[in-house]
Formats: structure tokens, C-alpha cells, sequence
């Protein structure tokens, strides 16, 4: 895995709950929790979409935001899920990664904070978008706002934009791996710096919180259109409303 | 050839007194919910108007429809489909509540609650959406009866149109203006464009009998769909996040039953019935050059129902007889390929819309009156229609790309009806030269006249009950005489697709043969007869 060797010492009670318990739990609730909502909700898996509230911050805030999470997401791919040693053999050391990588990662991380931002403000700024705020899109939002300030202030920090800089693809990514691949390896998330580890906890109560949320949306990204007729023919459904019976005394009325 | 079958519906836009019973039932039975409240699936628009949501025939804003690219190949105007999917994050091109208008209801409470005092107590408007006190600047039917229109009607889309092409100006002072209602409804489109744009692939066609629903399980709300509908006819319901539209009284036409907009129309001016047309040639037929083409184009899909090749053809393609058959009787058939006096909406969208309009003639026959003409001749009828430009180029920017002549050809059918009938009526010779003047012959002429002015409730909806062979076998279970006062009578009475037609026949039978009390009980009575235990009374038959 890693070059660097991490003093293997038992987890303390908070390590275990937070780099071994917390992902695994987040992740059991997530997929479990769409499952659910899919078999359950299907009717409430939608964008809610609020476009016909207000569309003159929309028109801006949602694209930004959007393309800056999209990319953000692409992002921890590469970042978390392929190893150091896979880019240092393909001759991109460290450095020339993180230097390859940093304008990207600061562009994507300020549309999607600035995107971010925008729409919340958007959600107070509108009369129409307010009243029709539900307290779940408040703390989805509180989740969301936590992982993302979080992550933009992780990936200046990681980059050496504020403070001392940090190769987070010797421990966060190490850990991450380790925990996917079912052989968690707390010590090295234990070791990361604080404000990673706060990222990763708001990560993955995001992730938690996914199911029961509008975030279920993004799941759904429909990406089979573009391969799909034009136009859908449907056969009826064999048992329709329209064979329901009536009860005694509600039968239609007389007809001409 | 591919033979389907398609539910469709005429409306006679002389007999409409916008009256907007259709838009209220309908309301009434579809979309008196929260999110849905600015939603009207019915609607009746006073023309020339801004129509609902505001303006929405201006594709060139709202990008409604399809269109041909420069290669000739059909595509929606709101763009391909990876254009679309790259910009889904946000859709300015879907109407806002400010096009469509904030819905409100009252505090009535403040009616009742309010204590005794010198002046009367006032409720107030409150948007339906924020539950706040608001002001109401605009509705679903503001300008209706032209109310406002000189300051509106001048920005209708067709009026603006008819502006720049004839450089004529239209005028709304009261005494020039002409006007008329226009109800408006889904069009169940053979090629309808909200479902190519939804990338869900939530919204279908029913390949049974066309109608076009939204299946609300699989709808993610990426709101493409509102866009792609040139009519503005499918509805976002910003409480679920679902889309929503007309959906043609499924429930009730599964039954054999008449939409409600249709069985409340208080002008009876509604036809329903089947069109039967060649599914292959659908895009190609949507895809002519030239939209004054359209038109052409879309009645050519629809095929002859009384052709032996195609009655065989259907039932190859597995449609039922008593389908072909219901095909075979169709008013809108008869009234839109037959006649041809009914017309398309807005063919030039190239959704090819399955709703069509028999266009007034009323403006014209008015404009006659007043100006001291006989208005039931039909060398005046003819000369007016020519000569009164405004009214029937604003019919063809509606129902024909602009064309006049199809306008006209309609027109003149209803000229030559209305002039042939006053002779037939008063008793004076006939004169078979003004149905031969139109192409029509005095027999045709008598049958378009009963299919318009007399028909009854049988010949205006001809719906023939689905084919749910299952549920029917489920539904046999209980017996449907036993709602009419059978043995049975105890047990719960049916209203099956099937039973439904079991009980019209009892109810036929009882038209002609009940004068005895015995058959008939009063929670059964269809007014038709006298129910049990009623005196003996003579019930007016107005049928
Ligand atoms: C990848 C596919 C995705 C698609 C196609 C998509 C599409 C959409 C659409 C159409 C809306 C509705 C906008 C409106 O009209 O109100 C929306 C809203 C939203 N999406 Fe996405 N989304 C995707 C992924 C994501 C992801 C990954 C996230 C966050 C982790 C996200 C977070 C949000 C939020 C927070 C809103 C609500 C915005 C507001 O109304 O305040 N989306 N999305
Ligand atoms: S009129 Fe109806 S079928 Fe046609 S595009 Fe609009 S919603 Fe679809
Ligand atoms: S109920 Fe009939 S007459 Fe009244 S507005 Fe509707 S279509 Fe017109």
C-alpha cells in the first residue's frame, strides 16, 4: 500500500467508532436506506424542482454548483481510489501530481462553494422557494454546507494554499481503501489532520443522510436517454382504475 | 402499416359560451391539490389572448415542440437530446408562477369570525404557495370576455405575428373587436414532444388508445417534459416535484365514459371517438417541409376505418372488432376526415395534436348582422369570409400554419349548412346548389347538420370500453344485475368497465319499455322511468 509505515498501536474507543464503525454504518444505512426508499417511495424521488419558484439565481447557482460537485466527485475518485504508488509508476511523482491536480481541484471546490452558497441564499432570498423550504431540505443543506465548506477548506489546506500543505494520499486515501476493501485500518485516518478528519465525518453522515433526502436525485441521473426512441409507447396496465368497483349508492349518475 | 388506435377528441368552437364548466369539473376532479393549484389540465381561453400560461405560443420563446433541422430531420426545439442533458441543472424555458399566475384562495374565515360591526368584514387574498396576504395581478382567464385587451391582446403571439406579416392592425375597441373561446386540453399528440424530452422515460404513449399519461413512480422531476410541450399542457407540481397533465379521464374512458370536460360541457359541443392511423408513417408525416403541409400530412395518417384492408390490418396488429367497429361510428372521424370541417391545433408544432377544433363561425355571421346583412345567406356568408381578413388569417395562425384556404374550406361548410338549413327548416325549396357549392351533397349536409346540432349523448361520445379481460374475470365475481334491484341486491354493486355496459343496455331497455315502477329503484334511477315507490309522474324525455 503506502510507503510510509504508521506505528501500529491498538485504536483508542473514539478511533474505532470513528474510522471503523462510522463508515460502515454510514455506508449500511445509505444503501440500505435506498433500497427502502426505492421499493417504498418511488413517488418521492424527484428533484423537487423549485425552477418555477425563482429562475434568475437558479439559472446561475444550480450549473455552477452542479458542475463544481461533478467534478468534485470525479475528483475523490482519483484522489482517494488510486493509489500513490500507481501514479509514481506511471512516472507522476507527488509533486507533479498534486501540482497537475490543484488548479483543477481549486476551481471545481469554489464553483461548488460558490454554486453552494448562491442557493442557499437563493432558498431565503425567494418569498416562493422559502415557504416551500421543507425541514428536510434544511438539514440535508446543514449536512451538505458542513461537508463541502469542510472539503473546499481541506483541499487549500492540502495544497498549501493555507497552512503547511498536506499529502492526504498517504493517510485519508490509504484508510479509505483500507476500509472499502473490508480490513480497516484506523491509524492511518487517526493520524491525518483534524480538518480532514472533520471532512470525512460530514462526508459520510452525507452519505447517511442520502436516502432520505432530495439527494437521491443524482442517482437517477438519466444518462440512458441519449440512447432511448424518441417516443415511449406503454401498454395499459391489466388492472386499471377504471375496472375498480363502486360502492352501492356511488355509481355514476345518469348520462345525456 | 402499423394500425393503432387513438382517442380523440372535437370540439365545436361555435357552441362554446365560455362558460368554463369543463375547466372547473375537470378541476375539480384532477387537480384540486396542493402543488397542482395554478394547474389547469382544461382551460378556456378567450382569442385573440394571452391564452395560459402567458404567451406560451411563442415557440420562439419558450422552444415548445419540435422542429427541422437543416438536414430536414426531426428534433426538438429545445434542443438535442446532450445539449439538454448537459443543461438539466437548470430550465429557464419552463414557465414560471409568474406566467402561469400565484394561486390564491381567502381567509373566509375572517367572514365569520369577524364581530359585529358597522362595515362589512373583507377577506382577504392569500397566495395559495406562501399562505401569505398577497395581491392579485393575474389569473388563468384574466383577460377573459377580451376584459383588458387593449392592453394585452396586442401581445397574443398570433395577433404579433398577423402584425408584422399583413402590417394590419388588429383592434380591441369594443365594437370592432371580434373574439371567441378556445378550450383547450392535452392534444394526446401521435408524436408528442413531452415524451421524447423526458429523459426519464416516465412519460408514454398507451399504444391501447393513445392517450398520454405520466407515470408519477418513475418521474424524477427534471422538469423537461413542461418545456418540450408546445401547448403548456404538462404541469409541474412544485409540491411532489412531479409532472402532471391531462390524462384524458383514463378511469372513465377504460369504462366506455366521456371525459368530464366532455360530459359537463354545457354547450355540448365535445366529440369523442376513435381515430385509427398508420403508426410507421408518424415521423415522416411530422416531418414535411413545409408546415402549411402539416395539416395534409396528419390527415393522411389517419387511415379508413370502413377499408376492408385496413379493418384487416387492425386486427393483425391486434385491435379488437368492437374497436374497429367503435372506429367505424367515430363523430371525430367523420367530422375531421370526412368533413374536414375540424382542424388541428397548431399543426405546425409537429407534435401532430389529436384535438381538433371546428373553427366559429359566429365572428363572421356577427360582423354580417351588425353591419345589417342577412346573415343566414349563404352569397353573403361566402363574400364576408373573404372579406373579413382579420378573423380568419388569425383561424389559420391557429389551426392551419396560416394557410386560409383549409380555414376557409371549414368555414364554408358551416356557411353553406347554416344557409341550406334556414330553407330545409322554414319549409322553402331546397336549394341543393349551396351544398354542391361546398362539395356536399343536401343529404351530407343533413347528416352534418345532425352530427352538429342534434346528436345525442351516443353519437357525440364514442368510447369503447377497454379490453381487461383479467380484471373483468375478477369483477364477474359479483354479479352487475344485482345493482339494478336484481335478487342480489345486498351485495356490492359494480361498475366495471364491463358492467357499466351491461347496466347501459338495462337502462336502453328501460327507456323504451319501463312505464311500470317495478324494475327501477330510486338509488339506480337514471331518470329514465319511474323508480319504485314513486307516484307515477310523466317524465320529460329530451332525448
Ligand atoms: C449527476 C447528476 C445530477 C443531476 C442530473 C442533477 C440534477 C438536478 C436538478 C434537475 C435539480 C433541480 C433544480 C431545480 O430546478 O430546482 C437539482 C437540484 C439539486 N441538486 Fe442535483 N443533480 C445531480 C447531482 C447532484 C449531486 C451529486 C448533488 C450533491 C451532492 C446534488 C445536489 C442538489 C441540490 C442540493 C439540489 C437543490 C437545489 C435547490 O433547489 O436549492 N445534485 N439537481
Ligand atoms: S399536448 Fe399533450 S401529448 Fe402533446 S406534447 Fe403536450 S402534453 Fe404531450
Ligand atoms: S363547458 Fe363547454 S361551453 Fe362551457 S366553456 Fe367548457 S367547452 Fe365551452
Amino acid at each position: 500500500m503506502s510507503a510510509f509505515t504508521v506505528a501500529q498501536s491498538a485504536p483508542t474507543a473514539v478511533e474505532s467508532i470513528l474510522w471503523i464503525a462510522l463508515p460502515y454504518v454510514a455506508l449500511a444505512v445509505m444503501i440500505s436506506g435506498l433500497v427502502w426508499r426505492y421499493r417504498y417511495d418511488r413517488f418521492g424521488w424527484s428533484t423537487r424542482s423549485s425552477q418555477m419558484y425563482e429562475s434568475r439565481i437558479m439559472r446561475i447557482a444550480s450549473p455552477l454548483f452542479h458542475y463544481g460537485i461533478i467534478a468534485v466527485g470525479l475528483g475523490h475518485v482519483l484522489g482517494l481510489l488510486v493509489p500513490q504508488s500507481w501514479t509514481d509508476a506511471i512516472g507522476i511523482d507527488a509533486h507533479l501530481y498534486h501540482s497537475l491536480t490543484m488548479p483543477l481541484s481549486i476551481a471545481a471546490g469554489a464553483a461548488t462553494l460558490v454554486g453552494f452558497v448562491a442557493l442557499v441564499a437563493r432558498r431565503r432570498a425567494s418569498a416562493l422557494v422559502f415557504s416551500r423550504t421543507t425541514t428536510n431540505d434544511k438539514v440535508m443543506y446543514l449536512f451538505l454546507g458542513a461537508a463541502i465548506l469542510l472539503g473546499v477548506f481541506v483541499s487549500w489546506y492540502a495544497s498549501g494554499l493555507v497552512g503547511e500543505g498536506h499529502n492526504y494520499r498517504e493517510d485519508v486515501s490509504v484508510w479509505l481503501r483500507s476500509v472499502l476493501i473490508f480490513q480497516p485500518q484506523p491509524e492511518y485516518m487517526a493520524q491525518a489532520p483534524l480538518g480532514f478528519q472533520l471532512h470525512v465525518v460530514a462526508g459520510f453522515l452525507v452519505f447517511a443522510a442520502w436516502p432520505f433526502t432530495r439527494l437521491v436525485h443524482a442517482l437517477s441521473a438519466p444518462v440512458q436517454y441519449v440512447a432511448r426512441p424518441y417516443i415511449v409507447y406503454r401498454s395499459r396496465e391489466p388492472r386499471s382504475a377504471g375496472a375498480r368497483t363502486a360502492r352501492r349508492g356511488w355509481e355514476p349518475t345518469r348520462r345525456d | 402499416m402499423k394500425v393503432m388506435a387513438q382517442v380523440g377528441m372535437v370540439m365545436n368552437l361555435d357552441k362554446c359560451i365560455g362558460c368554463h364548466t369543463c375547466s372547473v369539473t375537470c378541476k375539480q376532479a384532477w387537480t384540486n391539490r396542493d402543488g397542482v393549484e395554478y394547474a389547469w389540465f382544461n382551460n378556456v381561453e378567450t382569442r385573440p389572448g394571452l391564452g395560459y400560461p402567458r404567451t406560451h405560443e411563442d415557440q420562439d420563446r419558450w422552444k415548445g415542440g419540435w422542429e427541422l433541422t437543416r438536414s430536414g430531420k426531426l428534433t426538438l426545439k429545445q434542443g438535442g437530446r446532450l445539449k439538454r442533458l448537459a443543461t438539466i441543472f437548470s430550465n429557464p424555458l419552463m414557465p414560471g408562477v409568474e406566467d402561469y399566475y400565484e394561486p390564491w384562495t381567502y381567509d373566509y374565515d375572517t367572514l365569520l369570525s369577524a364581530p359585529q360591526g358597522s362595515t362589512s368584514p373583507v377577506a382577504q387574498p392569500h397566495s395559495a404557495i406562501t399562505g401569505k396576504p398577497m395581491r392579485i395581478t393575474w389569473s388563468a382567464n384574466w383577460d377573459d370576455n377580451l376584459a383588458g385587451a387593449p392592453e394585452t391582446a396586442p401581445e397574443d403571439p398570433i395577433v404579433k405575428k398577423l402584425h408584422s406579416d399583413v402590417n394590419d392592425k388588429i383592434r380591441f375597441e369594443y365594437e370592432q373587436a371580434f373574439m371567441f373561446y378556445l378550450p383547450r386540453i392535452c392534444e394526446h399528440c401521435l408524436n408528442p414532444a413531452c415524451v421524447a424530452s423526458c429523459p426519464s422515460g416516465a412519460m408514454y404513449k398507451r399504444s391501447e388508445d393513445g392517450i398520454v399519461l405520466v407515470d408519477q413512480d418513475a418521474c424524477r422531476g427534471w422538469r423537461m417534459c413542461v418545456t418540450g410541450c408546445p401547448y403548456k399542457k404538462v404541469f409541474f407540481n412544485h409540491a411532489t416535484g412531479k409532472a402532471e397533465k391531462c390524462t384524458m379521464c383514463y378511469p372513465r374512458i377504460e369504462a366506455g365514459m366521456p371525459t368530464i370536460c366532455s360530459e359537463t360541457c354545457v354547450g355540448r359541443l365535445r366529440y369523442l371517438g376513435l381515430f385509427l392511423y398508420d403508426a410507421d408513417k408518424v415521423t415522416a408525416a411530422a416531418s414535411v417541409k413545409n408546415p402549411r403541409d402539416l395539416y395534409e400530412a396528419q390527415l393522411d395518417l389517419i387511415l379508413d376505418p370502413h377499408d376492408p384492408e385496413v379493418q384487416a390490418a387492425a386486427r393483425r396488429d391486434g385491435i379488437a372488432q368492437d374497436w374497429i367497429d367503435a372506429a367505424r361510428k367515430s363523430p371525430v372521424y367523420r367530422l375531421a376526415k370526412e368533413f374536414r370541417v375540424a382542424l388541428p391545433l397548431h399543426p405546425e408544432y409537429r407534435t401532430m395534436p389529436m384535438v381538433w377544433y371546428i373553427p366559429p363561425l359566429s365572428p363572421v355571421a356577427d360582423a354580417l348582422r351588425e353591419t345589417g346583412h342577412d346573415a343566414e345567406d349563404a352569397s353573403n356568408l361566402f363574400g364576408a369570409l373573404r372579406s373579413l381578413r382579420i378573423p380568419i388569417e388569425y383561424l389559420a395562425e391557429l389551426f392551419t400554419a396560416g394557410d386560409v384556404a383549409p380555414v376557409l374550406r371549414s368555414l364554408d361548410t358551416l356557411a353553406a349548412m347554416r344557409s341550406f338549413m334556414r330553407d330545409h327548416n322554414l319549409g322553402n325549396e331546397a336549394q341543393p346548389e349551396i351544398a354542391e357549392a361546398v362539395g356536399q351533397t343536401p343529404a351530407s349536409i343533413l347528416e352534418l347538420y345532425r352530427l352538429l346540432a342534434v346528436a345525442k349523448y351516443e353519437d357525440r361520445y364514442v368510447v369503447p370500453a377497454a379490453h381487461n379481460e383479467v380484471a373483468a374475470e375478477l369483477d364477474s365475481l359479483a354479479c352487475a344485475l344485482d345493482a339494478v334491484g336484481g335478487p342480489g341486491g345486498e351485495g356490492p354493486a359494480t361498475v366495471s368497465a364491463d358492467s357499466f355496459h351491461v347496466l347501459k343496455g338495462v337502462r336502453a331497455e328501460q327507456r323504451t319499455a319501463a312505464t311500470t315502477s317495478a324494475d327501477v329503484n330510486l338509488p339506480h334511477w337514471d331518470g329514465k322511468g319511474v323508480p319504485l315507490g314513486m307516484p307515477t309522474l310523466r317524465v320529460r324525455n329530451d332525448d
